[in-house]
């Protein structure tokens, strides 16, 4: 690999740093009494501490999934603190209360919230280490009858929705992780869309991982009832650390009759070093309900950071005439590994799904798709179309696809196409022989590659999205 | 064109090159004026290919010897994409296919690129849009070119006509037809050849560097080479490239060791 790929692949990660805010640390490990502790700091009814019991309880009899393509020391689950919280020195009724320094800690990742709220009218319900601080846009959002918020807030301001859903479509015993995480969850976004409703902005979450050795255990429910409407947003950066933090979180989507749920993720946590010291190890399930007729469920990443990947955003395609779609860029650099896909189940009639997936190996990289797609017998005249392409840069890296495939009706139509390419010499001599550099050149062949992802991304986002990769937008006008 | 008012464009002085520690180029001389068309011609191997893309810098091949100066500096003081920012242009033997990347995008860089250095104007996308529809009426060319990834499943003719296009764009001094003709059919040829042509001013040089002289029928040269063993070993008039035609390269070697036991 030439020198000056070397260099532009091996740029260090630029948002390590660590905010020096008071927290209030649980100790480690994990038992009965914890899970009461923290269901009792957030003062949670009995069914919500049933159903963390529950959870562990599953929990305890299950093992660490073996089968993805990746391999990390084992983790000690004993040894991980499952509760951190920056002590709130009072209630926080506005922006202007927030701790300056939490606000330079956005400022640092470029995000200026108030900028952010006021110029995009974006609604940004900030996580900060587990508990939400600040809520905006709140009000605006509430005149249409939209709740946004953290989760445990909804716990006691809407107990019955968060009832009626919370493990609905990831049940407490789906997985390990999932287990878990139903178990110790701490803080997530609640978001309703009532019926009817096409929600006038998109919503936003940072989420930040920031005290050491904390494990962060995200919980997001998020639910459009019948003809309403939803653009998510979720980014996240990390600061630096040695040791490896574990992050197990959950999303649940449900979309009912003629209802549209977008959800977009740009994920940058911190990945280790370049020599595969550190970084976030990324256990996620994400899941969708389309559970209506004509029900719609879309994800979209952009993966760029931690040190292990795995996550896999699904759809159940319930509803007759249901929509589910996966667009997926995974970038992997030094010793990065993940493991990431979709799975798209098809259960109601003319269900259709959509995956595209890119992926991008550099450095000593493990980067590998794995994707399921199964027609149930009563899916009939269900359609899936399946795109996994790879790109490799360097040859010191790996890419795998593992696409499975389960047809139980025959009036259904599944197409699964695949490609790897390989950034070389000579795409970068043809380019260089037409006056353009390489670094130019890496960054138009890598958007090329993606585009199909990034047009799927809410237009600030995709503008990020092509930063996070460290390359250059390209043109103004496509 | 010969002209009497040219000026020196190219000097190459006992060019060695190698790939892999093979010698390819084995001490080149070569001297190109404004306004003169160059053919370079020999058997597969002889080092034409590689004489093109040490030109223009491939980072494969390794100068070992020699000096090239280009419009009196030194050539090989320059990185290749400063290269192509002074003027030399390569038309690549086989061109590079780039998926995902729309052929117009790609040209408006390099376009842009070269006019900035240039010290000229860059041309916004719908500027850009008129300018390149006239360049690509030259070439019979279908707008939806523009629209298609860079090289991405063209024919063969189509890649020849994407990079004569691109030197239409960038109006090079000095460009290096790496065997163009290959793989064109006979209309293609005489649209190439007619761009090229077209594109000839008295202050550019063209090297064609081909195997066969139907090329030559269509883009008449003021001198030919002939290359064997990394060397040119014969410089004579167009009507060279006629005789090579009729009598084989066997002719040229043979002459040559003739010569050389006199």
């Amino acid at each position: 690999m030439s020198a000056v790929l070397q260099n532009l692949v091996n740029q260090p990660y630029k948002h390590g740093f660590i905010t020096e805010i008071e927290s209030d640390v649980a100790p480690k490990g994990l038992n009965e009494s914890t899970i009461r502790m923290i269901s009792a700091k957030k003062n949670e009814p009995d069914w919500l501490l049933e159903f963390r019991l529950n959870a562990y309880q599953q929990w305890l009899t299950m093992k660490e999934p073996q089968w993805p393509n990746v391999d990390y020391p084992k983790i000690d689950f004993q040894s991980i603190s499952y509760y951190s919280a920056p002590k709130p020195k009072k209630k926080l009724g506005s922006m202007d209360e927030v701790d300056p320094e939490l606000l330079r800690t956005f400022e640092k990742l470029g995000v200026p919230m108030h900028e952010r709220a006021a110029l995009a009218g974006v609604a940004v319900d900030v996580i900060f280490d587990s508990v939400s601080v600040a809520t905006t846009y709140k009000k605006k959002l509430a005149e249409v009858g939209i709740i946004f918020g953290s989760i445990s807030e909804a716990v006691h301001t809407h107990p019955d929705l968060v009832k009626r859903y919370l493990g609905t479509v990831v049940p407490v015993g789906d997985n390990y992780y999932a287990a878990l995480n139903s178990a110790v969850f701490t803080d997530g976004s609640f978001c309703f869309i009532p019926k009817g409703v096409k929600c006038p902005m998109d919503l936003s979450t940072y989420f930040r991982i920031n005290t050491e050795a904390s494990g962060q255990f995200e919980r997001t429910l998020i639910i459009a009832e019948e003809g309403a409407s939803v653009s998510y947003l979720e980014g996240c950066t990390a600061p630096r650390f040695d040791t490896n933090q574990l992050h197990a979180a959950v999303v649940e989507l449900v979309a009912l009759d003629n209802a549209d749920i977008k959800y977009s993720t740009v994920q940058n946590w911190y990945a280790g070093d370049e020599n595969g010291v550190g970084g976030i190890f990324n256990f996620v399930t994400k899941r969708g309900l389309a559970k209506g007729v004509n029900s719609r469920i879309s994800w979209t990443q952009v993966e760029t950071g931690s040190a292990i990947t795995w996550k896999y955003p699904s759809c159940i395609l319930q509803g007759d005439n249901s929509v589910g779609e996966f667009y997926s860029v995974a970038v992997t650099n030094n010793h990065q590994q993940a493991d990431t896909g979709t799975k798209m189940i098809h259960i109601g009639k003319n269900t259709r799904s959509t995956i595209v997936s890119k992926g991008i190996s550099a450095g000593h990289s493990k980067n590998s798709y794995r994707g399921l797609v199964k027609i149930a017998p009563t899916a009939a005249g269900s359609r899936n179309y399946s795109q996994c392409d790879s790109m490799l840069i360097g040859d010191q890296c790996s890419a795998s696809t593992f696409p499975y495939i389960q047809v139980r009706n025959n009036s259904a139509i599944v197409e699964h196409e695949a490609s790897t390419s390989k950034i070389g010499e000579d795409q970068l001599f043809y380019f260089a022989q037409r006056g353009i550099g390489a670094e130019e050149a890496v960054s138009m062949i890598i958007n090329g590659f993606c585009k199909d992802v990034f047009q799927q991304l809410p237009m600030e986002f995709a503008v990020e999205a092509t930063k996070l990769l460290g390359f250059k937008l390209e043109g103004s006008v496509g | 064109m010969i002209s009497p008012d040219s000026k020196l464009l190219l000097e190459i002085r006992g060019l060695r090159a190698s790939i892999n520690s093979i010698e390819i180029l084995k001490g080149v001389d070569l001297t190109v004026r404004s306004g003169e068309v160059h053919a370079i011609m020999g058997i597969n191997g002889s080092g034409k290919s590689t004489l093109a893309k040490v030109l223009a810098g491939h980072a494969a091949y390794e100068v070992t010897g020699g000096t090239v100066l280009f419009e009196g500096s030194n050539l090989f003081d320059l990185a290749p994409e400063e290269r192509a920012r002074a003027g030399v242009f390569l038309a690549f033997q086989y061109p590079i296919e780039i998926p995902g990347v729309a052929n117009n995008q790609f040209l408006r860089l390099t376009y842009n690129t070269v006019q900035t250095h240039r010290g000229k104007d860059e041309l916004d996308p719908l500027e850009f849009d008129d300018f390149v529809r006239e360049k690509m009426k030259m070439l019979e060319m279908s707008p939806d070119f523009l629209d298609r990834s860079v090289n991405a499943g063209f024919s063969g003719g189509e890649k020849k006509r994407n990079e004569i296009l691109q030197m239409a764009l960038l109006e090079p001094h000095l460009s290096i037809l790496d065997e163009t003709d290959s793989g064109l059919d006979i209309d293609a040829l005489r649209i190439v050849a007619n761009g090229v042509n077209q594109l000839a001013t008295k202050d550019s040089a063209t090297i064609l560097v081909t195997h066969y002289q139907r090329l030559l029928n269509y883009i008449v040269p003021d001198y030919v080479h002939v290359m064997e063993a990394g060397r040119i070993i014969k410089t004579g008039g167009k009507q060279l490239a006629v005789d090579l035609e009729s009598h084989g390269y066997d002719w040229v070697s043979a002459e040559q060791r003739a010569a050389a036991r006199i």
